[in-house]
């Protein structure tokens, strides 16, 4: 993995983070997103970041979503768009 | 089907909850209060001459050959103008009528040239046909006197001439560009005799006029005044077929007229309910790329991109891409694999792509190019209603009072719905357009935006709040809608965010732009205005907040109660044909069909069962993902179907880099174009005429595409796709289409009632299709949301990190135009060229005089992705601090300078705001000419003496 492509996953998780802010539950909303849209090696590669800098430039969200992710809980989702239980039939 | 005209009624259809009952030739019929006496004669089998009337058009009674006698009526009527009465006795056949006619007819034909067998409309021509009907054998009135036997043609439009010589101004071509297309370009010069059709001002011909080009003139001409170069030059059709438009996502229904295999001409076909008989000049006549002589024909590959491709059989060529993507996926695993699904391909190929990547190569990597325009309505639909697409049908526009464009060109973008939305605005409907260019709708004949809210590029999140905080704070909230239809817990937390004095028109003035007045006057209108309507475009989705934006616009339609009912809703503009099929059909890599997550175990055991296989049950990735990941050396084969995305996608720098760091990437398209100058497998294409599917349209219209003649290239997209999936050992056996289709109805529940069959006999159908729905859905969430409550989204404002400074200090956004489409491999392969030749860069006057700039000068664009360099337009249609250009022509290649900053929530890249300079310049930039030599490199053929052109 390229410097650069950890440093647009960084921006991306923080971005989502920023967009996330008025959720209920931040930090818990973007574990949701990440976990639905984001593939496991893109994750891995946010855990490395975090593991290696710390707290260094992640948003306080993106770090305790991450560490959520990180520590295996799969967070119940927090909106609609990614919980897969209310996209039935007509859900189209 | 053969050859025929399609059914005239000779006047519009009329609705009406009373029927009236006359008598028509001893004939009982009965129709709708209102209806002419013209038209309840052709819905009694009957016809009446006319020359005038047309049923597309209003009534004009100019002709006066669709005379008839009424019982207790004086005189001759005309039946066009006349209304039914109940019990009306009506006589369309007597000696007197017939007389009468006759001498009408002979007037027009004293002065209209009687070389009809040499004629391009021979057989095919009203007046040929009246002549017959009325029974002309004679002309007493010789060619001594004046005439027009002798007026000149124009010939300047490069689709259609205009013979004023067979003209009887008759005025249907002026009606139908006033009341159809709604350009008003055309009028009737001079009074009397003198009368005659003019494009414009005197000294306008079709070509320097204002004329669009759509063919509504042609289509209703009654002669050969205006008519197709390809029926002078091929001859009258022989046959037609119904099939659907592959430009824009409106999916405009037309009968293809068909002389052999060879494609005459496109006619809009009046039962279409997306089109409802219109057409605009790329799907009416820009259709020549189908049969261009760059289209390449034969399977190409080749080792490396340093490499001339290599034409070989088509066995060669999939065997060559079977073991290639057999190597990596052993070596990298099936993850350094994926696919692109066409948004311009049916229905069933996209399926199948998808279907491809998931069963064949194993992966989830599967996107489509709706990432870069609309995956933000997906997104923001689906969290807010529960469903990822648009809530109305195009005939709901004809009941809305306010009408809201936000993000959108609908006269360019969506020309056909277009002229409707502008019908329904002369009509009186009210208009907001919330746009950072003064688009046509602003201001244009007969339609002027009451408000128009020209927003700073990114700040539309900031416009949206401060129109919900004027109809919070001003109690214009439907309270009652919401209540019964939406959370109110989450309206309630929205509702106090968005009247913090933050959010406040005059609070963000100085962020948006735009003038705290104006933005109070929109809301109230908005809210108060009756039935309220959101149409919006890319304008909104491809921002670093285009979910957001589309979120906000759902919120603004649920506070407001514009939702569930004709007249109103929220409605995506969808970009290509089939975006919204596409997204349907499963092609996002952490989606199956019907919008059903790959996590849901449920939804992937269905999928198993049908296809055998095990589906990962992990997102894949993105487009952007699977080219940052190529530059990482860990994504390494790309199978692509009908995308261009070194044109079509920012910051070509970075797509080129991911392209070229893979081992194989396989396109599979018409033509050579960009993306193919990194391919190591081409696979030919074949054009919509000449394949069977579906495509889905804005409105959730799923519509037959029906072949029109053989694949020029020997297979269809669907069978190219399924060779693929054999050839990598998958055992596939379609034989037709609508098995795939079948196939797609077992798995989606929301096309569960969707099937060739039905789709034959009805036209088409809107999803969802089901048990619950066994007609289709015209309008969605009419009971209730489809998530259940509609859900409230708190949308903060969050400026795009896109920031202008000394360096840059201009904004640019991007666009298309009228006569090109999207990246141009089509219509730039037709003569709409005339019109726009290359791409141009509008520039404000007083941004233009500050650095020596004037029309038609050469200028550097230059961003921090890259620089190119286009011609200025020196204008006031953009604000100053913005400039404005298309991305048609891969010889500018707007997306150099574009950047790789996207959506927060679904990556749709930010084309709309990239902060750039612009400076005088003399040529090319040394980026362009390098790109200009690679692409040359990257053509040749071995073997062939000719470079194909992109």
């Amino acid at each position: 993995m390229s410097g650069k492509t950890e440093a647009k996953l960084v921006y991306m998780a923080n971005q989502i983070a920023r967009n996330l802010k008025f959720e209920p539950h931040p930090a818990a909303a973007l574990a949701d997103h990440l976990r639905a849209f984001w593939t496991t090696a893109m994750l891995r590669q946010l855990f490395a970041h975090l593991a290696v800098h710390g707290d260094g430039e992640l948003d306080p969200v993106a770090r305790t979503a991450l560490a959520e992710l990180a520590a295996g809980h799969a967070p119940p989702p927090q909106t609609r768009a990614t919980d897969p239980a209310h996209q039935g039939a007509d859900a189209g | 089907m053969g050859y025929e005209r399609q059914a005239d009624f000779g006047t519009p259809e009329v609705r009406s909850d009373t029927q009236v009952t006359l008598e028509i030739d001893g004939r009982a019929v009965t129709v709708p209060a209102g209806t002419t006496v013209m038209r309840a004669a052709a819905v009694a089998g009957g016809s009446i001459p006319k020359l005038c009337a047309t049923d597309n058009l209003k009534q004009f009674g100019s002709c006066r050959l669709c005379l008839v006698e009424i019982d207790g009526m004086r005189g001759t009527p005309a039946s066009c103008t006349t209304p039914v009465t109940e019990g009306m006795k009506v006589h369309t056949q007597t000696e007197k009528l017939a007389r009468l006619r006759r001498g009408v007819m002979e007037l027009y034909i004293s002065d209209h040239p009687l070389d009809c067998l040499t004629c391009s409309a021979n057989n095919d021509c009203e007046l040929q046909d009246q002549a017959a009907a009325v029974g002309l054998r004679d002309v007493r009135y010789g060619y001594e006197g004046a005439h027009h036997l002798a007026a000149p043609t124009d010939a300047s439009n490069p689709y259609f001439d205009f013979d004023a010589t067979k003209c009887i101004v008759c005025s249907r071509c002026v009606r139908a560009c006033d009341e159809v297309q709604g350009t008003l370009a055309l009028t009737v010069e001079g009074r009397g005799f003198g009368s005659q059709i003019s494009a414009g001002v005197k000294s306008d011909d079709f070509l320097s006029s204002e004329c669009v080009s759509c063919g509504a003139c042609v289509q209703a001409c009654p002669t050969s005044a205006l008519m197709e170069k390809a029926v002078t030059e091929i001859g009258k059709p022989e046959r037609a077929v119904v099939t659907t438009c592959a430009y824009c996502g409106v999916g405009c229904t037309f009968r293809a007229e068909m002389r052999g295999e060879q494609l005459v001409r496109m006619v809009p076909w009046k039962d279409g309910k997306a089109n409802r008989g219109h057409s605009c000049v790329k799907g009416r006549f820009a259709w020549g790329y189908a049969q261009h002589q760059d289209r390449i024909l034969k399977p190409m590959v080749r080792e490396s991109i340093d490499q001339p491709w290599r034409a070989v059989s088509w066995e060669e060529a999939l065997g060559f891409a079977a073991s290639r993507f057999k190597a990596i996926a052993a070596t990298h695993g099936n993850n350094a694999l994926g696919g692109i699904v066409s948004s311009r391909c049916t229905n069933e190929e996209g399926f199948l792509v998808q279907k491809l990547v998931r069963a064949g190569f194993g992966t989830n990597n599967v996107d489509t190019c709706a990432r870069v325009c609309h995956s933000p309505t997906g997104y923001g639909l689906k969290t807010t209603f529960g469903t990822s697409a648009g809530t109305q049908d195009f005939d709901s526009v004809e009941e809305s009072d306010v009408i809201l464009v936000i993000g959108a060109n609908p006269t360019d973008g969506h020309p056909v719905f277009g002229s409707r939305m502008k019908k329904r605005l002369r009509q009186g409907a009210k208009l907001i357009v919330i746009d950072p260019r003064r688009t046509d709708l602003v201001r244009s004949p007969h339609v002027e935006a009451d408000y128009h809210l020209p927003l700073r590029p990114g700040t539309n999140v900031a416009v949206l709040s401060a129109l919900a905080h004027v109809i919070v704070t001003e109690g214009l909230v439907n309270e009652a809608f919401v209540r019964e239809r939406c959370d109110w817990d989450e309206f309630q937390h929205w509702a106090e965010f968005v009247s913090q004095e933050r959010n406040s028109p005059e609070f963000l003035e100085p962020v948006t732009g735009v003038r705290a007045d104006l933005v109070r006057g929109a809301a109230r209108l908005y809210a108060t205005g009756g039935n309220g309507a959101i149409y919006y475009g890319l304008g909104v989705t491809e921002h670093s907040q285009g979910s957001s934006t589309v979120m906000a616009i759902a919120n603004l339609a649920m506070a407001t109660g514009n939702i569930g009912r004709r007249g109103v809703g929220v409605n995506p503009l969808r970009g290509q044909n089939n975006v919204q099929g596409a997204c349907d059909m499963g092609s996002f890599p952490h989606e199956l069909s019907g919008y059903r997550h790959v996590s849901d175990a449920a939804t992937r055991a269905l999928f198993e069962a049908e296809w055998g296989v095990k589906i990962d049950p992990e997102p894949g990735l993105r487009i952007p993902n699977m080219l940052d990941a190529a530059t990482d050396g860990l994504f390494k084969g790309l199978y692509i179907q009908g995308e261009d995305i070194l044109q079509s996608d920012p910051d070509t720098k970075h797509v080129a880099a991911g392209l070229a760091a893979m081992d194989c990437v396989i396109v599979h398209d018409l033509f050579l174009n960009e993306t193919a100058n990194y391919a190591h497998v081409f696979l030919p294409g074949s054009s919509f005429l000449e394949k069977d599917g579906t495509f889905t349209n804005a409105e959730r219209r799923i519509q037959p595409v029906r072949k029109v003649m053989e694949p020029l290239n020997g297979y269809q997209d669907w069978e190219v796709t399924q060779e693929l999936a054999r050839a990598l050992g998958l055992d596939w056996n379609y034989t037709h289409p609508s098995q795939i289709m079948d196939e797609i109805a077992r798995l989606t529940p929301s096309f569960a009632g969707v099937n060739y069959a039905r789709l034959d006999a009805e036209g088409s159908l809107q999803w969802p299709v089901n048990d619950a729905a066994p007609d289709g859905s015209p309008i969605m969430h009419v009971d209730g949301f489809v998530r259940g409550k509609g859900k409230f989204v708190v949308t903060d404002y969050v400026p795009t990190d896109e920031r202008t400074g000394p360096r840059f200090p201009l904004l640019l956004t991007t666009g298309r135009i009228l006569s090109q489409y999207n990246v141009g491999a089509q219509t730039r392969r037709t003569e709409n060229s005339v019109w726009h030749a290359e791409d141009l860069l509008e520039i404000h006057p007083t941004d233009a005089e500050n650095r020596g700039i004037k029309s038609g000068d050469w200028v550097r664009l230059a961003s921090r992705s890259g620089e190119t360099t286009l011609r200025a337009t020196v204008t006031d249609r953009v604000a100053p601090g913005v400039v404005y250009t298309t991305f048609h022509h891969p010889a500018t290649q707007a997306n150099v300078v574009t950047t790789d900053y996207s959506d927060w929530a679904t990556n749709c890249p930010e084309y709309k705001v990239t902060a750039v300079q612009i400076t005088p310049s003399n040529g090319p930039s040394e980026w362009q000419e390098d790109y200009a030599a690679q692409a040359r490199q990257a053509r040749r053929i071995a073997g062939s003496a000719m470079e194909p052109a992109e």
